[in-house]
């Protein structure tokens, strides 16, 4: 009898002893990303999970405010994935983040697209002459493409001429709605909403890449959360980011890499 | 411009929500109605599938319905090209009239619930009793069936508009956001929260809360006192 309780006494330790050095080795981890990197970070995870087995990501995907104040309520977000660098920074200053993890993992690029005008050689004709009843450009309050946007437009002097016309989506992907189904025959959406194969605008149309130096970067800052810093899977993740393999994978959908 | 507990308020967003819901309440009485009543009078079995159908929007998430619309309205689309056919000169998504359409389909339900159930409820014997006096159909309506269903009426009116001015997953697929056209509370409040203006969202929020309470109570409390059935 005591010879079975000792056995099973065993087994039950050696159990939970594999279990918990399985825990050390493989984690899971779950990553609030602004809603334009969607695509992106999931092929940059395809390429993370071959290298890495043993983790698990799962992403949370929505507007950057939106996961901002989830994130400040103590949604279980191991790290933000911002569309901007005053939201990531925030978090770090509000105590959720870690200040030694933030880095700025993409620079997002805008660009003109209309299926109907000639933009890609006359672009600033066509802003000027102003003949489309509206034109799409993200919230230039919440989304920072829509304000960079809007300050391109206004360096230009072209804001006046079409402001009656601006429709605004409330994020860059609702912006670039209103173009695809054709509600706005021409808009400021992301390059990388452009040169996805998976675009529905994908080689239709005509696009005018917004030159860089004619608006502010777009800085798209990344932080690990103050509940992800002993998050294994996290740490392993946020240093992929920043391989030559991702940066070419976050390169391909469109966006510069510092 | 409203100072409240020292946060800028802007009314704007608020006139709006009203008269959108004001404008859906009026269209949605006046095609709601003979629908609800041409339904009420149904024995076939067709019914079953025009109650489900006035249903919909009660079960699809708005999303659905904004997605649809603003492929729907579409300036090269379908509806768009039937209206030119009239002359219509303009575009329905981004606009308050493609709004009021959006939010006639998106309340349709807690109009013609109600004024189904209202209908049903009238004995016909009195309508059989005035037919045989030689009252037309629209006598009968309006003297018999309007007075009988008041109650009907007013939590269809109730409910539509108040369920107009809480609208947000339509609005937002298809409004565009536009000052004075398409910004709606519920868009306002999202953009407050996205911009981590809290202060603003709080106050707006708060004033959304109170005025759903206030309708809901005067809805449950016509019902106490009258019976009137919903939904």
């Amino acid at each position: 009898m005591k010879q079975t309780v000792k056995q099973w006494a065993q087994v039950l330790g050696l159990t939970v002893g594999l279990a918990f050095s399985a825990q050390v080795v493989a984690e899971s981890a779950t990553v609030a990303v602004a809603a334009n990197f969607t695509k992106t970070i999931e092929s940059v995870n395809d390429a993370f999970v071959k290298q890495h087995p043993e983790h698990t990501i799962r992403f949370s995907f929505g507007p950057t405010g939106k996961l901002f104040a989830q994130i400040s309520n103590g949604a279980p977000f191991d790290a933000f994935f911002a569309a901007d660098e005053k939201r990531a920074q925030k978090t770090i200053e509000n105590g959720l983040g870690l200040d030694s993890s933030y880095f700025v993992y993409a620079q997002g690029k805008i660009a003109l697209y209309s299926a109907k005008y000639p933009v890609a050689n006359t672009p600033l004709e066509v802003l000027k002459k102003a003949e489309f009843n509206h034109l799409a450009i993200a919230n230039p309050k919440t989304a920072p493409y829509g304000e960079r946007s809007e300050a391109f437009l206004k360096k230009m002097g072209l804001y006046d001429g079409v402001k009656s016309k601006i429709v605004n989506g409330e994020s860059i992907a609702h912006a670039f709605q209103y173009v695809a189904t054709g509600n706005a025959p021409i808009g400021f959406v992301a390059m990388s909403q452009i040169v996805d194969p998976q675009s529905p605008i994908y080689k239709k149309g005509e696009y005018w890449v917004v030159p860089q130096a004619d608006y502010a970067p777009i800085n798209q800052g990344a932080v690990i959360t103050k509940r992800g810093q002993d998050n294994q899977a996290i740490k392993d993740f946020m240093a992929f980011m920043k391989t030559p393999e991702a940066i070419k994978i976050i390169e391909n959908y469109g966006y510069g890499v510092q | 411009m409203l100072e409240i507990f020292g946060t800028q308020i802007n009314l704007d967003p608020i006139w709006l929500t009203l008269e959108v819901a004001a404008m859906t309440t009026l269209v949605l009485l006046l095609l709601g109605t003979p629908l609800a009543w041409w339904m009420s009078q149904m024995r076939s079995s067709n019914k079953v599938l025009l109650e489900a159908l006035v249903a919909l929007p009660l079960v699809l998430p708005p999303t659905v319905l904004g997605f649809y619309m603003l492929i729907i309205f579409n300036p090269n689309g379908m509806v768009t090209e039937f209206l030119q056919f009239f002359g219509f000169e303009g575009q329905l998504t981004f606009s308050k009239a493609g709004l009021v359409i959006g939010s006639v389909f998106y309340s349709l339900p807690f109009a013609v619930q109600p004024l189904m159930h209202a209908f049903e409820a009238i004995p016909s014997r009195l309508l059989d009793a005035a037919a045989t006096m030689r009252a037309s159909f629209l006598d009968r309506f309006f003297t018999i069936v309007m007075p009988l269903s008041q109650r009907g009426f007013l939590v269809a009116a109730t409910l539509t508009f108040a369920h107009t001015v809480g609208e947000f997953g339509v609005v937002l697929m298809m409004g565009g956001n536009i000052p004075g056209q398409t910004r709606m509370v519920s868009i306002d409040i999202f953009d407050h929260v996205e911009s981590m203006e809290y202060d603003q969202a709080h106050i707006l929020s708060a004033m959304m809360l109170i005025f759903s309470l206030a309708v809901l109570m005067l809805v449950y409390g016509l019902n106490r006192r009258f019976g009137v059935k919903v939904g």
